[in-house]
């Protein structure tokens, strides 16, 4: 039996003392935001609080967690209003989404330790891989919730080049004449 | 080791599955035959009435438009609701979407066309028959209050969803009028005018995208969190060499194992365990003692593999794609010559959520829940498998947890999913990959040499350029018949002499371009941007070789050669005025530059880097152009770009070796995957010409790392020819 507090409800759980913390809060608790990416704690797609402090549940067995405070995607806030959450959506950061909670997670973590952090202390704590390769908007999201006051996000110039390229010029006549 | 998704595609028609090419890839191209036929007439419930097979309305005006092509992370579900929006001329607050189903499509004899979503095709592929379905609704829906109204049609006009008769004032919504316009005659969809672009207000718009919500808070249900009644959990390991086979497994050793149900043997080279959760399984699996019989290729590594290419630099099997002039005569002649050797390594997919599938299978009904990027062909594998006809079939594609080109049909692990249900008849069964079985049994990108030499002039004029790329064929591996009289011109892609989709963007007098293929006996498969990352490293790095030869700036080396290639040309300039070409940079910093082609797009990139004494490579700001012809989300179109340099960097950080004929890196602690802390920032330049649909999902990835390296060559004076970048003795930080 392990006793969990997630996201500040009581479980009393038969499983292993071994059983990956990931594992209990996916397949026994139901809680499945919590993500499973590599299961040696390298890519953070698993990540929660665990007293506060950020961990990847793949690599904690349910026992370390027992008795303490666990706190999930699901239960960072009632209603996804967690400033990070919020500055997430403005800068439209998922893509697939898949590591985003994690993300968050560690986000969320750095902000309670470093309220106004730099770029040099998202560089190390935001260590999660994001396949999709939304980093840029990640560190923007951060800094938004942060209220660094830094600017950043997508930066996009539309440049019309119609008036620069002739269609009948894009085929090389070589290539018509060899085709 | 599942093959192909040739195999599939003879399933296909074998099952008249897909129609003949004519019938669905030309027609639908034209968006001529795609039938926008009446709904059934008792769609008027929560769905919505359902006005065309696109686009249903519900009583509160909100407008729920269907998605045929899946979305893993690519934005493609709400491009697509843009242009149908657009046509529409709904409300676009009130857009929800709503996927088709692979057998819906089946049963409406492919009426939302193909669903394949590769090859940066979503939207340049749909975009036709897309817009002509939404303003098809229009009419219906205008058409319905005039006759309501009994006043020509022509006298009303629409905006947000909302009908007015501009000469009574009287209005209605859609909501109101969906009914009625449910039980009209679509009309033609040839007589469609559609609206050009330049009069789009929500297409060509950075909206929102329409699936953020559930991604921040733990909500969104990927096919890996499904759970359902009674499920079991099966892990699954192969044959750890390719082409081995499973010789034996004691399962005795873990019965009595806590929740396990046993050991299956899935096909001839792979063994699963099935439990009632994942980790226990997982757990029994490494437990489980298992003979291979490892096969002929035991004794292959990235040596011998890189010997194998090396023959193929000057071997004489190569064909040759382009050959203007007499490239190596003119070489031989001219003032100046250089030659380079450039080699590219297997590089993995790795998408974050890890390869799985959920089947349930009974005699007479086959179920499958998966990320797939072609839902249809995810159906006749699990037809073929399961052994039921496509009518018992049903397939629940969710979105993707990252795709890549990993998940064209995932075919492999369907039919490991089949396999394992089958012990297990009527019981869900949910198949999870290891990460550790993801990166040792990918279909990798290919890996590739070159071997290049140019001729320049005693002015710096570029005479000749010869090509030879060696390297590994996904078409051998994944669709032989793709492979015409021997020559496999899709490993050339990027430097074809076709214009249209993936040309070389340059003019040199004698050019020759060539390819002699060498196979591995690792499975190789399309990797977002696929052959043009390769192709792009080659010649763009080389072109700067050729620069520094001829004494010109990299840039004025290159417009001197792209006079007949406009486009090309027109992203370029755009990208290196953006990028600020020439102007002064920070003490340390260089720049570097690279243009290609590729999904009909055009692209380049200038990356800003410095070099410390100790080798590291710092990337400060890269600027990527794209002329993508018409756009419909620059937002999207900049997350594409950004995404595109953190993935093309796989090849700068890591790659997949090969040991005893097996994958050496097994998880991200040894396979180092861009983090944060390596991207710089990324600007992005959309140079639209208006006037073609190109991709935009890959274009821009295979500029991203020859601009880097060129960075480093201006800053090292040294060529990087060897990737990843360790082996230069650089690292990047």
């Amino acid at each position: 039996m392990v006793e969990l507090n997630v996201n500040g409800k009581a479980h009393r759980l038969d499983v292993e003392a071994e059983m990956p913390l990931l594992w209990v809060l996916r397949e026994i608790v139901g809680l499945t935001g919590t993500k499973y990416g590599c299961g040696v704690a390298q890519c953070g797609a698993c990540s929660v609080h665990i007293d506060g402090e950020v961990m990847r549940s793949c690599s904690i067995p349910a026992s370390f967690a027992a008795g303490k405070r666990v706190v999930t995607i699901e239960g960072l806030s009632p209603d996804g209003s967690h400033p990070l959450q919020i500055a997430w959506a403005h800068y439209d950061v998922p893509q697939c989404g898949y590591c985003q909670s994690g993300q968050i997670m560690a986000a969320a973590a750095l902000l309670r330790k470093k309220p106004k952090p730099t770029d040099a202390d998202i560089d190390e704590a935001m260590t999660n891989i994001c396949r999709c390769g939304t980093y840029q908007r990640i560190r923007a999201a951060i800094h938004t919730a942060a209220g660094t006051g830094k600017a950043g996000g997508s930066v996009i110039h539309i440049v019309d080049a119609s008036a620069a390229s002739t269609p009948a010029a894009v085929a090389d006549e070589r290539s018509n004449a060899s085709a | 080791m599942d093959k192909t998704l040739a195999d599939d595609n003879v399933d296909l028609s074998r099952r008249r599955f897909i129609v003949s090419s004519a019938a669905a890839g030309g027609g639908l191209a034209l968006g001529v035959h795609v039938p926008f036929g009446i709904g059934s007439a008792a769609a008027a419930d929560a769905a919505g009435t359902e006005v065309n097979l696109w686009v249903a309305v519900k009583p509160d005006d909100s407008c729920v438009i269907r998605i045929a092509r899946a979305e893993m992370g690519q934005g493609t579900r709400t491009g697509l609701a843009q242009l149908v929006a657009e046509e529409l001329e709904c409300d676009w607050s009130k857009v929800t979407t709503e996927s088709v189903t692979a057998a819906r499509n089946y049963a409406s004899k492919r009426a939302w066309g193909n669903m394949s979503t590769a090859g940066s095709r979503g939207i340049r592929d749909s975009q036709d028959y897309v817009r002509r379905a939404g303003a098809a609704a229009r009419m219906m829906l205008l058409q319905a209050a005039a006759d309501e109204w009994k006043v020509p049609i022509a006298d009303l006009s629409v905006a947000n969803g909302v009908i007015t008769h501009r000469a009574s004032g009287r209005s209605t919504s859609y909501g109101k009028v969906a009914a009625a316009a449910a039980k009209l005659t679509a009309p033609d969809p040839k007589s469609i005018t559609l609206k050009s672009p330049k009069e789009w207000k929500v297409a060509g718009k950075p909206v929102k995208r329409l699936d953020t919500a559930d991604k921040l808070n733990g909500k969104k249900v990927y096919a890996i969190d499904l759970q359902l009644p009674g499920m079991l959990h099966a892990a699954i390991k192969a044959c750890p060499v390719f082409g081995g086979k499973l010789a034996s497994f004691d399962e005795s050793k873990i019965k009595g194992r806590r929740g396990v149900r046993g050991a299956v043997r899935v096909n001839d080279s792979t063994v699963a365990v099935v439990a009632d959760t994942w980790w226990r399984a997982k757990s029994a699996l490494d437990a489980l003692p298992i003979v291979w019989d490892e096969g002929a290729d035991a004794n292959v590594s990235s040596a011998s593999i890189a010997a194998h290419l090396k023959s193929g630099l000057t071997s004489d099997d190569a064909f040759a794609d382009s050959d203007y002039g007499d490239a190596l005569k003119a070489i031989a002649g001219a003032a100046k010559k250089t030659e380079a050797v450039y080699s590219v390594p297997f590089v993995s997919h790795s998408t974050m959520e890890p390869m799985n599938c959920t089947v349930r299978l009974s005699t007479d009904k086959a179920e499958l829940w998966l990320p797939t990027q072609n839902a249809e062909a995810s159906m006749a594998a699990l037809s073929s498998s399961s052994g039921l006809p496509l009518e018992q079939c049903e397939v629940h594609h969710l979105d993707l947890g990252g795709g890549f080109g990993r998940r064209i049909g995932n075919l492999d692990v369907v039919r490991q999913g089949v396999a394992v249900a089958k012990q297990f008849p009527g019981v869900p069964v949910k198949l999870v990959w290891s990460r550790e079985e993801d990166l040792t049994h990918d279909f990798y990108r290919p890996i590739a040499q070159c071997r290049m030499q140019a001729g320049v002039d005693d002015r710096g004029n570029l005479l000749g350029l010869f090509l030879r790329v060696s390297g590994q064929s996904i078409n051998a591996f994944a669709n032989p018949a793709a492979i015409k009289d021997g020559k496999d011109v899709r490993q050339l892609q990027g430097l074809w002499k076709q214009p249209g989709d993936a040309q070389i963007g340059y003019t040199v007098p004698n050019m020759r371009i060539e390819y002699a293929m060498r196979n591995t006996h690792l499975p190789v498969g399309p990797w977002r941007g696929v052959n043009t990352n390769q192709n792009a490293i080659f010649l763009e790095c080389f072109m700067d070789e050729a620069a520094k030869l001829a004494g010109k700036d990299p840039l004025e080396f290159r417009r001197a050669l792209m006079g007949k290639h406009p486009k090309h040309l027109g992203v370029l300039n755009a990208t290196a005025e953006r990028a600020g070409w020439g102007k002064p940079l920070p003490r340390g910093v260089y720049r570097g530059i690279a243009q290609f082609m590729g999904y009909a797009s055009y692209t380049a990139a200038v990356a800003e880097v410095s070099v410390s004494s100790k080798g590291e490579v710092k990337v400060h700001r890269m600027v990527l152009g794209t002329d993508c012809g018409h756009f419909v989300n620059p937002a999207t179109i900049a997350a594409q770009v950004e995404g595109s340099v953190a993935y093309g960097f796989d090849s700068l950080l890591t790659e997949i070796s090969v040991q005893k004929g097996r994958v050496v890196e097994q998880n991200f602690d040894t396979y180092h995957i861009a983090r944060l802390k390596h991207l710089p920032k990324v600007e992005t330049v959309i140079a639209p010409t208006h006037d073609f649909w190109g991709g935009v999902g890959e274009p821009t990835i295979c500029v991203a790392v020859p601009a880097v390296l060129n960075a480093i060559f201006a800053a090292t004076g040294k060529p990087v020819r060897t990737l990843p970048l360790k082996h230069s003795g650089l690292t990047l930080i």
